[in-house]
């Protein structure tokens, strides 16, 4: 008789003699279902930068690599995403000390406020700043010339540290929600006893509160270096145009230019390689400059914390949040509206030149309400199957403890560190009929293939946390009533973690709606995606279209957004 | 003896959304002498850590004034308070607040860092206190790698390696296993007793109170209740709560009739007792349940019966009945009733207080949501 230990592997071992064993099958489900999503994309790049036919060949990555423009594009994403790190997690802890710990004014609406840039998707941003302070036709920019009689504009808008203003105010949110909830669960004791001790509030806020906090700011800019360096909407829309190019821009521009040939998708693997080369290389040494001890700062009975009396300062920071608030969130949302009603793009915005024939366009055009409904249908779908998927994957991981969960771990996580331009070239690579003998290439499917493998990690992710919460000892209760091993995990698992699955999917579901970096490769002529189709009329210089498309799009975000809101408000969690 | 802390009036308000205004200290007046140990002692929202924290200085208080050592600290007439890093104080906390990203070297050398004294002298006097909390050999672990009562320990080392005048504890060994409570208790005398520093001592747990203190401060719903000694407090608790509070109590409800004590609910047969002269109508008399004579029913005393028969381990408890109220009473094993034995009872000089007055309850409970 096998000693019965306690994890449900066990528990399983022994039901395994009398059937044919389900966890068993899970975990070869889950192992298999990796494979094909992400291990072989992943694959077919390395291998295709670096073979050619079978034959190793190693021309095509030393040409890329040696090629100027791609040296100085790794060099820009380099300065724009540690700029943007930099400046985001400083912008960050501010507000989040700000909120958290200071006696300043209209807390509750002021954070909600801060939250807004996250869900903004952030190239219809830059759009916004591009039409207000591009060097060559802002609109802010002409009138600041006009007023004070400049000649040349006063603010250009497309060069790096533009490209780094636009995504530090959409980026600084990473910081801000971690660091506040960090502070809100911290043991005020912890600060009082360092005031016992003698130091001065000044003090306090930098040897005890920063240090204690460190972990939640490292987190937050590590996802701001990596959504940085792998970001595609800002750099383009602010860049491209101007021959300022990241990687991910030029991974987009070599395929664009090659028409989507071989020769083309097999630079872009090459290219991706770099990308993913320097991402590790950031990766590396962020976890050097912070390397994130994680420390148990949630201990004591809840007092509520000591807030700091800004006395004098109070009314200049408030007004310094408040026109952040407007700067980054209010201006550029405007901007979009008001150029919607332009007749065309560089009148005066003045009410005669209004008109509202840009919405008609855009509803009777039969290409956006594909895009509309393509977004819909692809970011649904890659929910729904996320939310099933990253579930199983969590509780193979979690609760059957196969041997191989560490890579089944990794392998579910590793989209999350791998840019979406670059997974995008995988996917195409893996199917377009060249391994599979299935092409996908120009259909929506080929859009949620790379969505799978890109979203998945996050419901994983969720659905983990969760499990960790559901002890055992409640699945081994239903065990003891008589419930089979199946029955419990029906009966008692998947209701408990119903909320965290159900919020993976929105997780996955709004970001895949304003998503921009994936589909950009991968769309066809009737497969664009609301985010492409902004991004296309833009190109194509209907900008008063692509802002009337944009102020749809944002409605649509914010409808949803208050969907969400209202259902994790109304459910209880586990 | 000088007194080293003097509050005098403090109270302090506090107003909440779903409550209303809530008086947490009404008017606290209290002195304590230096090299003392002097509890606060009472049920939760009582108002003994709010007092506490005005001490510290993490709350400012609505009226009143506080003096620490001889130096105004608080003061709502003269709109002066001084924060708490310069009121020179030792405090450990419930959660030991050690910090979790220093090493217990660190963690105790902070204050003297703060004060920027030599390095020299830090090692001297953190080697000093880590010996006298015995955590010497552990300078340059981590506090997760350590027991709660070795980060206990270290927050305790912390507290006095400035050699404080005075130590405030909140409520320190609550999250400690009860052996180690014990051990620990002594090691704060023994402390104080070599650095001769005064301990405020916040608690709910009566016996460590008893065990640790010079005098005790009995609070409820924001008022001082008694502050004596804890033999005095046993003794002569001055009112209902503070004998319900500390110790076990057993009350009977009774009403004045022609200078005798009817049980509420038994109106034909008074209990054996003098009653004092300025009773009310109502009262309470309250008597701890081992002071209690239990005998046969010879005529004597208040004849009754056994309700029911509890045997603990060191004694036997019945349950007596009078009137529609119990009755708790505890003897040694050798007083020997059976369950619904006739018998009666006998006091010895039982406490008088006033009836029960509903409204207090009524007000503790809603303190308690706070």
């Amino acid at each position: 008789m096998k000693r019965y230990d306690g994890t449900s592997a066990e528990l399983a071992a022994v039901d395994g003699r009398k059937r044919l064993n389900m966890d068993k099958v899970m975990t070869a489900v889950c192992f298999v279902l990796l494979l094909i999503i992400v291990v072989i994309p992943i694959v077919m790049i390395i291998y295709n930068a670096f073979f050619n036919e079978g034959r190793l060949e190693l021309g095509t990555f030393v040409d890329q690599i040696k090629e100027e423009k791609n040296l100085s594009a790794m060099w820009n994403t380099l300065k724009i995403a540690i700029g943007a790190t930099i400046l985001g997690t400083i912008m960050g802890v501010f507000y989040a000390w700000l909120l958290g710990r200071s006696d300043i004014p209209a807390k509750g609406l002021m954070r909600a406020l801060f939250n807004i840039p996250y869900m903004f998707p952030p190239f219809l941003g830059a759009m916004a700043w591009d039409m207000m302070f591009n060097g060559r036709s802002g609109y802010i920019n002409k009138f600041l010339r006009t007023l004070f009689g400049l000649k040349t504009m006063p603010i250009n808008i497309n060069s790096v540290w533009g490209i780094i203003f636009v995504e530090v105010s959409y980026y600084f949110p990473f910081v801000f929600m971690q660091v506040v909830s960090a502070l809100e669960r911290m043991d005020p004791t912890l600060e009082e006893s360092a005031r016992i001790a003698g130091a001065k509030q000044r003090q306090v806020i930098w040897k005890i509160t920063l240090p204690l906090v460190k972990p939640a700011i490292s987190a937050g800019a590590l996802l701001i270096l990596t959504t940085s360096l792998a970001h595609f909407g800002v750099p383009a829309i602010l860049g491209y145009a101007r021959g300022i190019y990241t990687l991910p821009t030029r991974i987009y521009a070599v395929i664009y230019n090659s028409g989507g040939s071989f020769d083309g998708i097999r630079q872009g693997a090459a290219l991706s390689v770099m990308l993913v080369v320097v991402v590790s290389l950031a990766l590396i040494l962020q976890n050097r400059i912070l390397s994130a001890g994680s420390y148990d700062i949630i201990k004591g009975k809840s007092m509520r914390p000591t807030l700091i009396k800004l006395r004098g300062a109070k009314v200049p920071l408030l007004i310094l949040a408040i026109l952040t608030l407007v700067l980054i969130v209010i201006v550029p949302l405007v901007m979009i509206v008001l150029i919607s009603f332009l007749k065309a793009y560089g009148l005066p915005l003045s009410f005669e030149n209004f008109t509202l024939d840009q919405y008609r366009t855009v509803f009777a055009s039969n290409g956006t309400i594909d895009s509309i409904k393509n977004s819909l249908f692809a970011s649904i779908t890659a929910g729904v199957v996320c939310m099933f998927l990253g579930t199983l994957v969590a509780y193979v991981v979690q609760k059957i403890r196969p041997k191989g969960k560490g890579a089944l771990e990794v392998i579910s996580m590793l989209p999350y560190a791998i840019p979406g331009t670059v997974l995008s070239i995988g996917v195409i690579l893996a199917w377009s009929g060249r391994i599979f003998g299935i092409n996908l290439y120009n259909t929506i499917w080929i859009i949620l293939v790379a969505y799978l493998a890109r979203y998945l990690s996050f419901s994983m992710k969720t659905s983990s946390a969760a499990l960790l919460q559901v002890h055992s000892s409640l699945e081994e209760a239903a065990r003891v009533c008589g419930a089979s091993h199946t029955e419990s995990l029906a009966d008692i698992t998947l209701p408990l973690i119903r909320p965290a699955m159900v919020s993976g999917f929105f997780l996955i579901f709004l970001p895949a709606m304003r998503e921009v970096t994936t589909s950009i490769l991968l769309y066809g002529p009737y497969t664009r995606t609301l985010g492409v189709q902004i991004y296309s009329l833009r190109d194509a210089g209907m900008i008063p279209q692509a802002a009337a498309l944009a102020t749809v799009a944002i409605g649509i975000i914010i409808v949803l957004n208050t969907i969400v809101t209202k259902l994790t408000k109304d459910r209880k969690g586990v | 003896m000088a007194d080293q802390i003097i509050l005098r009036h403090v109270t302090k308000k506090f107003t909440t959304k779903t409550l209303g205004d809530i008086v947490a200290v009404d008017d606290f007046n209290l002195n304590v002498h230096e090299g003392e140990c002097f509890s606060f002692l009472g049920p939760s929202g009582c108002g003994k850590s709010t007092t506490l924290r005005m001490i510290a200085g993490f709350e400012d208080l609505t009226e009143g004034e506080i003096e620490l050592c001889g130096r105004l600290v608080s003061s709502s007439k003269k709109n002066l308070y001084v924060p708490p890093e310069e009121r020179g104080l030792g405090m450990v906390f419930q959660a030991f607040a050690v910090w979790p990203h220093m090493n217990v070297f660190e963690n105790v050398a902070f204050p003297l860092r703060i004060q920027k004294i030599n390095k020299v002298d830090i090692n001297r006097r953190v080697a000093e206190a880590l010996h006298h909390t015995s955590l010497t050999g552990l300078e340059n672990t981590f506090p997760s790698d350590l027991s709660g009562g070795q980060q206990q320990r270290i927050a305790l080392a912390r507290a006095i390696v400035t050699n404080p005048k005075v130590m405030l504890l909140d409520e320190p060994l609550s999250n400690l296993d009860p052996k180690l409570r014990e051990t620990m208790r002594f090691e704060i005398k023994a402390l104080q007793r070599k650095f001769n520093f005064t301990i405020i001592f916040v608690t709910h747990d009566q016996s460590e109170a008893m065990a640790i203190s010079d005098r005790m401060m009995v609070c409820d719903m924001g008022r001082i209740m008694q502050i004596d000694t804890p033999e005095n407090l046993y003794n002569k608790p001055c009112n209902r709560f503070v004998h319900n509070f500390l110790g076990e109590s057993t009350f009977i409800n009774v009403e004045i009739r022609d200078g005798k004590a009817y049980p509420k609910g038994h109106p034909e047969q008074a209990l054996d007792l003098p009653v004092p002269a300025d009773a009310a109508r109502e009262m309470v008399v309250a008597t701890r349940p081992n002071e209690i004579a239990l005998k046969g029913p010879d005529g004597t005393g208040f004849t009754t019966h056994i309700e029911k028969r509890i045997f603990l381990t060191d004694r036997t408890e019945y349950l007596v009945s009078v009137g529609d109220q119990l009755l708790k009473v505890q003897t040694p094993h050798r007083v020997a009733f059976s369950q619904g034995e006739a018998c009666s009872v006998h006091f010895v000089e039982p406490m008088w207080y006033p009836a029960d007055d509903e409204q207090a309850e009524k007000e503790r409970h809603r303190r308690q949501l706070v």
